[in-house]
């Protein structure tokens, strides 16, 4: 054998194990999260909000982070696909196909994509001291909603410049406005804009950064905008930062829950773009 | 509509503006270039020095790079080149899924893996002591969180380089592996060189993951087993308190700035560059 036909073979198998330490760090770190979590993860965890001395280990359980993760994620959606969706729309069919003010638009988008969390979070916080907004759900909402925009319009706008081109014609030949064209268009991306936004839900539920200082942190669900809300990305940082083992390991018990949700939106998000490229014309 | 598309591309400047206006009480009281060499950090008696903090960024977001670099460079030539199309499908969701997974979630895998092994097995084959909150440890956990980015943006590049190019390599005898080093890895430097810039950048401002494993002490870091203190935990941490020093609010306000700066223009860079090159496969 040659010494290229070597070669050949041996990056082969340094290929395929650098793919396989890949595979494996992404189960190990799901491996560990559950193994050290599950002996503490109860109905309890899910059901209960923290009791009297639950930073001290005694009972309760993280309703009060779910909650309040569901109403700033769900409150950032809102808000989120009222803009999203028109600016898309406006992008791909509005302007011209080879509009220049469209790469600029999505150039800015790719780049605000980039901007740390963190960021967000000081500017979403310098924002609301501004406003003389104190910590609330509203602040951590509106926060929220500046991170994920920038990946729900990427990746819906991804997804409208596959859409064939000659579906907006038809439909224009037809004598539709382009208002309605734009209702069965948006139609057709149905599949494509629900993967936008678990893609976006994703990244928005896991974020710690962006909430740490607007939507503050309490035990409580919030009956109001103006009340701070739990997340559960604090709320495994708070309780892995006390000294107590058993709030440590409820804290490993609400990663499970974290990692169970990323998985669950991470495996639909998939379905439904694989849904989306069966009813491409 | 039209608004909205021209407040999209306002929302950087506002965004950067502001953070500089919130900034400049600190920049006027000091020299900006004795802020960022000065290794003084005492917020209470008026001494910023963000020394510590910068190099403390550049260390953990080095040794990321240095670890994920050859891993997704080999993974996504190995998914673009040699795997069937059953290994490629079964690969994208474990990307996905890598990159989905919360900060905060890769933090806690940190602490309970990566930070006992550095302080039981690797630190005391070097040094005497070491807690395990290191350089090192930040940057390990950075780099599993910036390879799913990296691989996906390298098989995207590694993708745009034409079939018949490849094709007129193995058609003169070379293996594919010579057409790896050859043809592609040349042809696609630029998009690679994009790629790690755009990584970087994702590694500067990465906040909860390396605060929760790099140990949050100010100082100058001299080996990778010291602690260290990245300019975003400085300000996850000291948010709260701040509020009552106008100079110190201005001051980590600045930290912000900067991070923003330097991601936006690295994220500008690369950006840009990844779009010629989507062109010129488009064109071709």
């Amino acid at each position: 054998m040659l010494i290229k036909q070597y070669e050949e073979k041996i990056f082969k198998v340094i290929m395929i194990c650098a793919a396989m330490i890949i595979l494996g760090l992404l189960l190990y770190i799901i491996g560990t999260v559950f193994y050290k979590g599950l002996p503490a993860l109860t109905l309890d965890m899910v059901t209960k909000l923290p009791g009297g001395g639950f930073y001290l280990g005694k009972e309760g359980g993280v309703l009060n982070a779910i909650v309040g993760s569901l109403y700033i994620i769900s409150g950032s959606l809102v808000i989120s696909l009222f803009i999203s969706v028109p600016l898309v729309m406006y992008i791909n069919f509005y302007l011209p196909p080879k509009s220049i003010f469209a790469s600029i638009i999505r150039f800015s988008l790719d780049i605000l994509f980039g901007v740390p969390s963190i960021v967000y979070g000081a500017f979403g916080f310098a924002l609301m001291v501004y406003l003389g907004m104190r910590a609330s759900l509203i602040g951590g909402i509106i926060t929220v909603a500046m991170l994920i925009m920038p990946l729900m319009m990427r990746s819906l706008d991804e997804v409208t410049r596959l859409l064939s081109r000659d579906l907006p014609y038809a439909l224009l030949s037809l004598g539709a406005t382009k208002y309605e064209m734009i209702k069965v268009i948006l139609r057709q991306l149905m599949p494509g804009l629900i993967t936008a936004v678990l893609l976006a839900v994703g990244r928005g539920i896991g974020d710690a950064a962006t909430v740490l200082f607007t939507a503050g942190y309490t035990d409580n669900i919030p009956a109001s905008l103006n009340q701070p809300a739990a997340t559960l990305p604090l709320s495994i940082f708070f309780q892995l930062g006390s000294p107590v083992e058993e709030v440590q390991n409820r804290a490993y018990a609400s990663a499970i829950i974290l990692t169970v949700i990323i998985l669950i939106l991470s495996f639909s998000a998939r379905y439904f773009s694989s849904k989306f490229s069966k009813n491409k014309i | 509509m039209l608004g909205i598309a021209i407040l999209t591309i306002l929302f950087l400047l506002v965004i950067g503006l502001s953070l500089f206006f919130k900034a400049l009480p600190i920049m006027r009281e000091k020299n900006l270039w004795t802020l960022l060499t000065s290794a003084n950090w005492k917020p209470f008696k008026g001494d910023f020095g963000f020394l510590p903090f910068i190099l403390s960024t550049l260390y953990v977001s080095l040794i990321a790079i240095i670890i994920a670099l050859p891993f997704s460079i080999l993974t996504s030539i190995y998914l673009n080149t040699y795997a069937s199309k059953t290994v490629r499908r079964f690969f994208e969701p474990v990307v996905d899924l890598l990159s989905g997974i919360p900060p905060v979630i890769y933090g806690v895998w940190g602490t309970l893996t990566i930070v006992p092994l550095i302080a039981n097995k690797i630190a005391p084959r070097f040094i005497e002591f070491s807690s395990g909150y290191t350089v090192l440890a930040g940057g390990v956990v950075l780099a599993v969180m910036i390879t799913p980015l990296l691989i996906s943006i390298m098989v995207e590049v590694f993708r745009s380089i034409p079939v018949e190019m490849t094709d007129a390599s193995l058609s003169l005898g070379a293996t594919k592996w010579q057409t790896v080093k050859r043809v592609i890895l040349r042809k696609s430097f630029p998009g690679i060189i994009a790629a790690t810039v755009l990584a970087l950048s994702r590694a500067f401002g990465e906040t909860m993951a390396v605060l929760m494993v790099c140990g949050n002490i100010t100082q100058i870091p001299h080996s990778v087993f010291d602690a260290c203190y990245p300019l975003p935990a400085l300000i996850a941490n000291n948010y709260g308190e701040m509020l009552s020093m106008p100079s110190y609010e201005s001051a980590l306000m600045l930290s912000a700035f900067l991070l923003f700066i330097i991601v936006v223009l690295f994220n500008g860079l690369s950006r840009f560059t990844l779009i010629q090159i989507e062109k010129r496969y488009q064109f071709s």
